[in-house]
């Protein structure tokens, strides 16, 4: 078996964030009536979260070429 | 300018677009400069996962259930995080294995079960006609409401008409030519479809522009920004329930988590998705981009729909307009015609793309797992003795095209008013996903058996089918609604929708529920109550450890068939010229001139195995490759008993490694000693042989001169006294010579005696210079002296000393020119060493000679012409004399300028550590 790379432990790593961040009881703290500039937070949040796995898992990925 | 014909034109000119995309790819593919092996291209591909649900139908979940359409993106953006372990895995094992299509990857890993093969296309096929029927149903409708432009109208139900006027009828029929043309045209032993592959990719750019160009336009144009949208919509109590859904009346966070599984499953799972993520990639590497330039795309592509769904809702009256359409009628409504006709082509992309990879990947799944095995299995056919049967391949892909579409058509005549688009998809997702137990067991759990996978899917299959499809049939009025309402025969613990009492759930999440279930479930026990077959374990393993494998798989076939016999059943499939092309390249690869002179062994037979899967699935390679070649027998308990062993083996292969280590060390050093002993009883060779020569020369000229005079009694007394004096020399060279062997050798076997004391240098190089003044004078040459006045003392052997000293005065003498000759002594000392030089400005050594006179009997000069002067072992012993006193004897010499002979040796160890103190002092 080879030794797994730190790459490797970094995807991992950003795919326990991202059910984390995507789940209940998370979601459930932004499931709120409150708005940021008229957009509802849950939306916010949601995209907002969505954005920073994405830019993570780039980093990653692209990091050491 | 939206009038039918134009429409209809655009349309045409759209698809001949595409088409032109897909002539350039191939063209370029034929040249070797590949467009689409790019990681850009590869994860805009991926992106026929937007489909028509995603172009229009997420708006119209949107507008009922608020973000209850995200989880279907948000899966797989996690999926494609992993991809790097589990893709990257399947990519691996699918080129390694020639894998054509999913059924085949699932045939291959399972024991290239033909009725795994089977079972997996037939779920497959079953279970993706609803989302054919989606995109159908989406064109169609969508064709329809910008026909009757400037109306904003609803298009009548499907089934409301005669088949021949009905809109997704065409659709149907020319998708079916469009998939046909793109994907069908030849056949390859790789399975790839480059051209379709650069149209996908353009595709995926032509539906991202047309929906965010909508989004923009409604969320900026229509009205004042997104913050206006969402809070006009705050202030309707039916939107304003959607701000906050999770949780309430419109998701729950059970059905939540279940879609993102779902989607989790789907985006490698379905069909198409399985195509251009492993088959179609050309390299691995590609999917460390499309990681994240995927999820990215599916973020833009989601941005705006819920401005877009909350824009609809508050623009159109009640119930006069579907959300499903709001990304068609919102522009239409604001007489952007331009936008409206763009969005539709976005539509029709997003269709389009689905369908072609959807029923190339199917028809390839029907060909080669389904509908060849059963024609090759059937006598009756004699297909096994067909010439070329690569046009008989083509003809049934082709039509399983039309009859997939067809059946997509027919589901939607049946189904297609029952539900949204979004779950009608989700039917097909749930099918979809009951791939994933096997596949992903099959990956990583070796001891996943051919009955589990076919228990599992099964079971998986069955529950889909009676909690999903049912229902669907239910819901249409095809089957009654009392089967829903109060159960089969009347039972309601079975209800379809509320299975053994289990309410309170969305259907899909019920459905989900209970069928991974029975599919893990059956998949675990099949799996665990019987003992694999040899076949399997070799596929299980050649799966499992993929990464750990080399080359190309190994080969359970018998040599037992010619060349020639492989390359006409190969060229029954791909045609007779290629099959040459194929086995010519190979024969040169394997160093043999023709193909008439390769054996036909196993290493071939699974060459053309592989050329064959590559075609028409392992399944059927493997039954093909049969007719003609014969199978080892594998013995089964063998192979058993050594698996058994092989977990014993395994707890004592720590201490083996350790011994194993040790072993090789020890093998290393006895290696090396072995090659010094070598070495040395060489250079004794060598010397014995150099010696018996050396002694030899001077005895023959000792014999030579005894056999003169004995043989002339009357010589003149003169002459008897020069051949006298002429044999006493030569006996003293020899006994010179023996004296120095005799001294080499004790000196090095180490059993010379040394008399080691401290010395003063200085006092012996007088003596030395006084022992040899004679010879210089009667040769002429002039010996010189500049040493220090005192020198520290050194430890070592006087006489032996001397004998250096002596030697290498000698040689000076000898070496120079009577007359003009010129030595001279230099001895000069420090706190660490004592150093002589002896300088004479005779003939000099040449620079290659300077290694090798310390050599024994390495003498410089022509020895044919000139007499030896010596014996050759002088200066060897010399330097092995200063070398045991720890000094360092070496010579520097120019040709024609003279030569420098110098030694040091370090001076006493009582001697300089008195020498430190008082330096200290």
């Amino acid at each position: 078996m080879r030794k797994p790379s730190l790459r490797a432990y970094r995807i991992v790593s950003l795919f326990l964030l991202g059910c984390l961040l995507f789940n209940y009881p998370v979601l459930a703290l932004f499931n709120v009536g409150a708005s940021a500039g008229g957009v509802p937070v849950l939306y916010v949040y949601l995209f907002a979260a969505w954005g920073a796995v994405i830019a993570l898992a780039a980093i990653v990925m692209e990091s050491g070429n | 300018m939206l009038q039918g014909w134009f429409i209809v034109t655009a349309s045409f000119a759209y698809i001949g677009l595409l088409f032109a995309v897909a002539w350039f790819a191939d063209r370029r593919a034929a040249m070797g400069r590949s467009v689409i092996s790019n990681a850009w291209v590869y994860s805009l591909s991926l992106a026929v996962y937007a489909t028509a649900w995603t172009f229009y139908g997420s708006v119209g979940r949107a507008a009922t259930d608020g973000v209850g359409f995200l989880p279907i993106y948000l899966g797989p953006t996690l999926t494609m995080l992993l991809g790097w372990f589990v893709l990257r895995k399947m990519v691996r094992i699918a080129r390694l294995n020639r894998t054509t299509s999913l059924a085949d990857f699932v045939a291959s890993r399972y024991g290239k079960s033909a009725l795994i093969g089977g079972l997996v296309t037939v779920i497959a096929v079953i279970g993706i006609l609803p989302y054919i029927s989606l995109q159908l149903k989406a064109v169609s409708t969508s064709f329809q409401i910008l026909l009757g432009y400037p109306e904003i109208a609803m298009p009548p139900r499907a089934g409301s008409m005669e088949v021949m006027q009905d809109t997704a009828f065409y659709v149907a029929l020319f998708m079916a030519l469009f998939a046909i043309a793109f994907g069908t045209r030849q056949l390859d032993a790789a399975e790839r479809h480059e051209g379709m592959v650069a149209a996908i990719a353009f595709e995926s750019l032509v539906k991202l522009l047309a929906f965010l160009a909508v989004g923009v336009y409604v969320a900026f144009f229509m009205y004042d920004g997104m913050g206006d949208i969402f809070a006009r919509a705050a202030g309707r109590p039916d939107l304003e329930v959607l701000m906050t859904p999770l949780g309430g009346a419109a998701g729950s966070y059970a059905s939540w988590v279940w879609l993102t599984v779902l989607s989790m499953f789907a985006i490698v799972f379905l069909p198409r998705q399985f195509q251009v993520a492993v088959i179609e990639n050309t390299d691995e590497r590609h999917l460390r981009r499309a990681a994240w330039l995927f999820p990215l795309y599916m973020l833009a592509i989601n941005v705006f729909v819920l401005p877009i769904a909350f824009g609809g809702v508050l623009h159109f009256p009640p119930g006069q307009v579907d959300a499903d359409t709001f990304v068609l009628t919102l522009p239409m409504s604001q007489r952007a015609e331009g936008l409206a006709l763009l969005v539709f082509i976005g539509g029709l992309s997003a269709a389009t793309g689905m369908v072609i990879v959807e029923t190339i990947a199917l028809s390839t799944m029907v060909c080669n797992d389904l509908v060849m095995p059963l024609l090759l299995r059937i006598r009756a056919f004699r297909l096994t003795e067909h010439r070329d049967l690569s046009s008989l391949v083509l003809d049934i892909r082709r039509a399983a095209i039309i009859t997939l579409l067809m059946g997509g058509y027919f589901y939607y005549l049946l189904a297609g008013e029952a539900y949204a688009l979004v779950s009608i998809g989700l039917v097909s997702f749930a099918a979809a996903a009951q791939f994933a137990p096997a596949v992903i067991g099959g990956l990583y759990w070796r001891g996943a058996t051919r009955t589990g996978a076919l228990a599992g899917l099964l079971a998986g299959f069955s529950v889909w089918t009676y909690t999903l499809l049912l229902p669907a049939f239910a819901k249409s009025g095809w089957l009654g609604a009392e089967f829903l309402e109060r159960g089969p025969f009347g039972i309601e613990l079975l209800r379809p929708t509320q299975l053994f009492g289990l309410a309170g759930l969305d259907q899909i999440t019920h459905a989900m529920i209970w069928s991974m279930i029975a599919n893990v479930g059956a998949y675990i026990v099949g799996s665990v109550i019987r003992r694999q077959s040899a076949a399997e374990h070799a596929q299980a393993t050649l799966f499992v450890d993929v990464y750990q494998q080399t080359g190309e798989p190994g080969s359970s076939w018998r040599g037992a068939t010619s060349a020639s016999a492989l390359q006409t059943l190969v060229g029954r499939f791909l045609g007779p010229a290629r099959a040459v092309e194929l086995f010519t390249a190979y024969a040169r690869l394997r160093g043999v001139k023709s193909v008439d002179e390769l054996e036909g062994d196993r290493e071939l037979v699974r060459f053309a195995e592989l050329q064959l899967a590559g075609t028409i699935g392992a399944a059927s390679a493997r039954t093909m490759v049969a007719t003609v070649a014969q199978e080892e027998p594998l013995g089964l308990e063998e192979v058993m008993t050594i698996i058994d062993e092989a977990s014993q083996v395994i707890a004592y292969s720590h201490r083996l490694e350790e011994q194993q280590q040790e072993l090789e060390a020890a093998t290393r050093e006895l290696k090396a000693a072995n090659e010094r002993l070598k070495e040395l009883d060489r250079l004794k060779d060598d010397f014995i042989s150099t010696v018996t020569h050396e002694l030899r020369t001077p005895l023959t000229s000792i014999r030579a001169f005894s056999e003169i005079l004995h043989d002339n009694p009357e010589l003149d007394p003169a002459e008897r006294q020069r051949f006298l004096a002429l044999v006493i020399r030569e006996s003293e060279r020899l006994t010179r010579l023996i004296n120095q062997v005799l001294d080499l050798a004790k000196i090095e076997s180490g059993l010379a005696e040394w008399r080691t004391a401290e010395l003063d240098m200085r006092e012996i190089v007088l003596e030395a210079m006084n022992a040899t003044s004679a010879i210089f004078k009667s040769r002429g040459v002039t010996l010189e002296a500049r040493l220090a006045a005192s020198v520290p003392p050194v430890m070592a052997d006087r006489d032996r000393l001397m004998q250096v000293l002596l030697n290498l005065l000698s040689n000076a003498s000898k070496f120079c020119t009577p007359g003009t000759g010129r030595v001279e002594v230099r001895l000069a000392g420090d706190a660490a060493t004592v150093r002589v030089d002896v300088q004479d400005n005779g003939v000099g050594i040449a620079r290659e000679d300077l290694a090798l006179i310390f050599e024994k009997f390495r003498q410089v000069g022509d020895t044919l012409t000139e007499k030896p002067a010596g014996t050759g072992l002088g200066l060897a012993i010399c330097r092995r004399i200063v070398g045991h006193f720890g000094g360092r004897l070496w010579v520097q010499s120019e040709p024609g300028q003279g030569s420098v002979f110098s030694f040091v040796l370090p001076v006493s160890a009582a001697a300089a550590g008195a020498g430190r103190l008082s330096a200290n002092a």
